[in-house]
């Protein structure tokens, strides 16, 4: 018998449901990416498994013609750790959006991370409240003007990447709702690693928060304000590829441009799998206007993930104690005989 | 003196000597400070009365705190146990023998000691520290007009425990730490218990430390000896087995009852089993006695909330295992969202409420049925969910497995109902045949082959029942969405259509109410007509149980029906309540059944209401039936 699978196109991925976003809004490219990327990874469709949360990127699911759980506000990293858990074959995407993960549901985003579930986390980040009409959003810069924050929001933003590394995260990754070749190449990444998976995807939200990623979308704007992390490559970026960073005193960034002085050797070279997550939460500090903002993954590591020390502790305690016995459970302790 | 071993008795016949008189049942309560090890004697004189063929039924009762402040009021912690040769349903009402360690134990506990009880102290403890710590003007011991009814029996504990321990290297506080042994061996010797299960558990506890066994061995023996040899009990007691079914017995509590439950039902469906939690009293004890049983195929995931606990278990479902969580009514609170999701979803899972007093933090250790309101209407929109509720720790067993056939079958969220009383008590449990049980059957649909698939898989496509398939991730052809907004009957698609909605919400509460043909009819104990009904559910049980027989045996036109499932109610329950004059609803809450009741069947109750983070004594309901005849 072969065992070889059928091939796949985008199209077998695309559900029969109309896709109801925004004209122009970001996640049509997102979800365009991900239909093109999952044919390529040589995993049965049957086996792949979309969590989504609240908020117009978590309508995600009802598009992808594989399983799928529209679930509740916040709460789709522990939605899915229960799939994970219950059937560990399968691989299982989350799909969430800035308040979703960050704010309602900030909670369970730690713990999955911290725990490494083997989940592919795709945050959608439009720094808005989309699907309640504009209110303002844990990733939102201080100051932002919306429904809610007529006066200018009051809070400080998080920073999503930071919010992983700080808590273990073994795969962290950026990347750009446009940016066609790079978001696939994120996405396979990201399905390839083995773990929790977490991938920041700037994301326009045109109705909202039009443009708020203009300066990393468009063509004219983005080599001066992005660069992309090469695993071993110095961080050169710029219009000409003539700047680049480099890394002084304690893991402190700053801007050169290459010249006389300043040769590619003296700049900082990628290392995604820097053991310490130093190297890795510096380059997500990185913010505009001070810096180029990096893409690319930013740390991939090995770590035993949550799931399968799970099954390990189920196949240990059979070896211990052998195939739990139901009689012997009933009569665990004293018993005694009545006639 | 002469030494312990020359002293002892080597057979552990205790019925050497003094007179012994037979007795019917006893009731006996330990009570001390939380660090006396009140809990730990208390579960050692059940282990060994049940071992011996007694019928017994528990209620520990312990303060909130770990460590209050030791010798205050709010320290006292408490064990009653009812051991008797026939069969029995509560911890008893009054006291028999009461053993208060300190001056604030006495004093929270002396008043459920019956006249010409026995009271035995510790009367190394009744120093003027303790006694003014309790709240008294003067040692109690003293007062002999308070104390008169009583048999008092004042023993040097903690002064002839260290005697018993001495020259083992102990430090003065791990000896003293014994005297709970001493205290345990004292009344052991009083009812002629067999201490071999708590010698050898000893043992067990203590194999790393040898010194440890040794002590508290000692402080057993000369706890036995102390009786047997001193003038100052004259007779001890004889407590026969009961006649209870033949059959093998263990003893059992309700969570560790929940648990077993929960592992057979694994074994009878060949499934797996994730059962989340986040620790709450009372019903952390489930997840511990689960996380034991991964050879079970048992899998448990201890989440970072009882929102990621009740989230994993919808995940798990969809996943296609059996899902189950639990826990006490702060955490089914954060619950109810996810349940709802659970809900709309239609996917089959089991949520068990350990209740206890609330409302909010409430009495976090005291037991209450306030939950059943809120498991009947605590989540937004139309959302009706079957209820389970165990009427006894042994029952729990039973219920759960109920509670999972129900789930799987209708495709359902259920709520089990347990309540703090039902989960810590424990009793006598026969252990069943595993070919007794009901079958438990997962049901998947195929693979779809190729041709097959393109007609598409419809996931809200019902049976005859409305019960719409259980299609699992990784099956071939069957890939599909679900999710928290109303869907399309059928295929199961998103749809705001103002009729669909009104159909589904019809539907699933349709589906719900079906449940009562697939329940056993409501049974009653005593006569089929007559002047009173009373009608209890969950850990209420025993209390009404016992009252009821007892007007039956004085004549009395007095029912009772015990409801398990309390949603859908069994489908004659309306039609009993005709046979009757009134309706009593005992309830450890505000007339929460009473509530649903006179809704369903417009029918009038009179409602027993007790909230004091208590159960209710067999004389409270006996008055109230009293009040109706
Ligand atoms: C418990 C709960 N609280 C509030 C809401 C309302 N709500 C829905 S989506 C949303 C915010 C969504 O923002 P984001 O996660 O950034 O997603 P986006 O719509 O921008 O993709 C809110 C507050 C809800 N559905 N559930
Ligand atoms: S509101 Fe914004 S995020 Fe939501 S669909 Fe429209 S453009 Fe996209």
């Amino acid at each position: 018998m072969s065992t070889e699978l059928p091939v796949l196109t985008d199209k077998d991925f695309a559900s029969d449901q109309e896709v109801r976003w925004c004209p122009r809004c970001g996640d049509y490219s997102i979800l365009k990416q991900m239909q093109k990327v999952l044919p390529g990874l040589g995993i049965p469709k049957e086996n792949f498994v979309f969590v989504s949360g609240i908020g117009c990127s978590s309508r995600f699911p009802y598009y992808m013609n594989t399983y799928g759980f529209h679930s509740i506000h916040g709460r789709a990293p522990a939605i899915a750790t229960g799939v994970k858990l219950a059937n560990p074959d399968l691989q299982v995407w989350v799909i969430t959006g800035d308040g979703d993960s960050l704010s309602i549901g900030g909670n369970h985003l730690m713990h999955a991370i911290r725990r490494n579930v083997d989940l592919k986390i795709i945050l959608f980040n439009n720094q808005i409240y989309g699907l309640t009409k504009g209110q303002y959003s844990p990733t939102s810069p201080t100051g932002s003007r919306t429904k809610s924050t007529p006066y200018g929001s009051l809070d400080t933003p998080l920073n999503p990447l930071c919010v992983a590394i700080g808590s273990e995260a073994s795969f962290v990754a950026r990347s750009v709702d446009v940016d066609i070749k790079h978001l696939q190449a994120t996405l396979k990444r990201a399905a390839e690693h083995k773990g929790t998976a977490f991938v920041e995807v700037y994301q326009d939200c045109n109705v909202f928060n039009s443009g708020a990623f203009k300066y990393a979308q468009s063509k004219a704007e983005k080599a001066d304000n992005v660069v992309v992390l090469e695993q071993g490559r110095p961080l050169i970026f710029g219009k000409n590829r003539d700047k680049g960073i480099r890394v002084t005193g304690l893991l402190t960034p700053e801007v050169v441009t290459l010249g006389d002085n300043i040769r590619e050797d003296d700049l900082l070279f990628h290392d995604e799998k820097a053991e310490e997550p130093s190297l890795a939460f510096m380059l997500a500090r990185m913010r505009r206007p001070e810096f180029p903002e990096p893409i690319g993954v930013f740390r991939c590591i090995d770590r035993p993930t949550y799931n399968e020390a799970v099954e390990d502790q189920v196949t240990m305690a059979v070896e211990k104690e052998g195939e739990g016995d139901i009689e012997a459970l009933f009569r665990k302790g004293d018993t005694w005989e009545v006639q | 003196m002469a030494s312990i071993d020359e002293i002892a008795p080597e057979t552990d016949s205790p019925f050497d000597g003094k007179p012994v008189e037979q007795l019917d049942q006893v009731v006996i309560r330990f009570c001390g400070d939380s660090g006396d090890g009140m809990q730990l004697v208390g579960t050692q004189f059940t282990n060994v009365s049940a071992v011996f063929g007694n019928d017994v039924s528990t209620f520990p009762d312990f303060p909130a705190e770990i460590r209050a402040p030791a010798g205050t009021l709010s320290g006292v912690s408490g064990f009653q146990l009812h051991f008797s040769s026939h069969d029995i349903f509560t911890p008893g009402d009054a006291v028999d023998t009461l053993v208060a360690m300190n001056p604030a134990a006495l004093k929270a506990n002396v008043a459920d000691l019956k006249r010409g009880g026995l009271l035995i102290v510790n009367e190394d403890s009744y120093d003027q520290k303790n006694v003014e710590k309790a709240g008294y003007a003067s040692n109690p011991l003293d007062d002999e007009i308070a104390l008169q009814g009583f048999q008092v029996h004042r023993v040097p504990m903690t002064r002839l425990t260290r005697d018993a321990v001495d020259g083992l290297g102990l430090s003065p506080k791990e000896a003293e730490r014994c005297k709970n042994f001493f205290a345990l061996g004292l009344v052991y010797w009083l009812y002629g218990r067999d201490a071999t299960p708590t010698r050898e558990w000893v043992e067990k506890k203590f194999a790393r430390t040898p010194s440890l066994i040794e002590a508290n061995l000692n402080a057993l023996k000369a706890g036995s000896v102390y009786g047997e040899v001193t003038e100052s009990f004259a007779t001890h007691f004889q407590v026969p087995p009961a006649e209870l079914p033949p059959g093998t017995y263990r003893k059992i509590t309700g969570n560790e009852a929940l648990a077993v439950g929960m592992a057979t039902a694994a074994k009878l469906a060949n499934a797996e089993l994730l059962y989340s939690g986040y620790p709450i009293t009372p019903a952390s004890d489930i997840l511990h006695e689960l996380s034991k049983l991964k050879h079970f195929g048992v899998r448990t995931f201890q989440a970072e909330d009882e929102i990621a606990a009740m989230s994993a278990t919808v995940g798990a479902a969809f996943g296609g295992v059996l899902a189950v969580t639990a826990s006490s009514g702060p955490g089914i609170c954060l619950k109810g969202e996810a349940m709802g999701l659970g809900m709309i979803t239609e996917l089959p899972m089991v949520i068990i409420d350990v209740q206890r007093g609330g409302p909010s933090t409430g009495l976090p250790t005291k037991t209450e049925q306030s939950d059943l309101l809120m498991a009947m209407f605590g989540r937004n929109g139309e959302s009706p969910l079957p209820i389970v509720a165990p009427a006894t720790p042994g029952d729990c067993f039973f219920m759960m497995q109920e509670a999972l056939r129900i789930a799987i079958e209708f495709m359902v969220p259920v709520i089990l109902l347990s309540d703090g009383y039902v989960a810590n008590g424990a009793e006598p449990w026969r252990i069943p045949e595993l070919s007794d049980l009901k079958p438990l059957r997962k049901r998947h649909p195929q693979p779809l082959t190729n041709g097959q698939a393109e007609k598409g898989f419809h996931a809200y496509e019902r049976d005859e029942r409305l019960v719409r398939p259980w299609a699992k991730p990784g099956t071939t052809g069957l890939e599909h969405r679900i999710g928290g907004l109303e869907k399309s009957d059928g295929s199961g698609n998103v749809d705001y259509d103002p009729d669909n909605h009104a159909h589904m919400t019809a539907t699933r509460a349709e589906k719900v109410a079906g449940i009562a043909d697939h329940i056993p009819e409501q049974d009653v104990e005593g006569p089929d007509h007559g002047k009173v009904l009373v009608v209890s559910w969950g850990g209420t049980y025993g209390a009404v149980r016992t009252a009821v027989r007892q007007l039956i045996r004085e004549g009395e036109a007095v029912a009772h029906a015990h409801l398990r499932y309390l949603n859908p109610f069994p489908r004659n329950l309306e039609s009993l309540f005709s046979q009757y004059d009134r309706i009593l609803v005992p309830e450890l809450n505000n007339g929460q059944l009473s509530v649903l009741l006179r809704s369903q069947f417009l029918t009038e109750t009179v409602g027993l209401n007790k909230i004091q983070g208590k159960p209710f004594l067999v004389q409270e309901v006996v008055k109230s039936i009293r009040e109706l005849l």
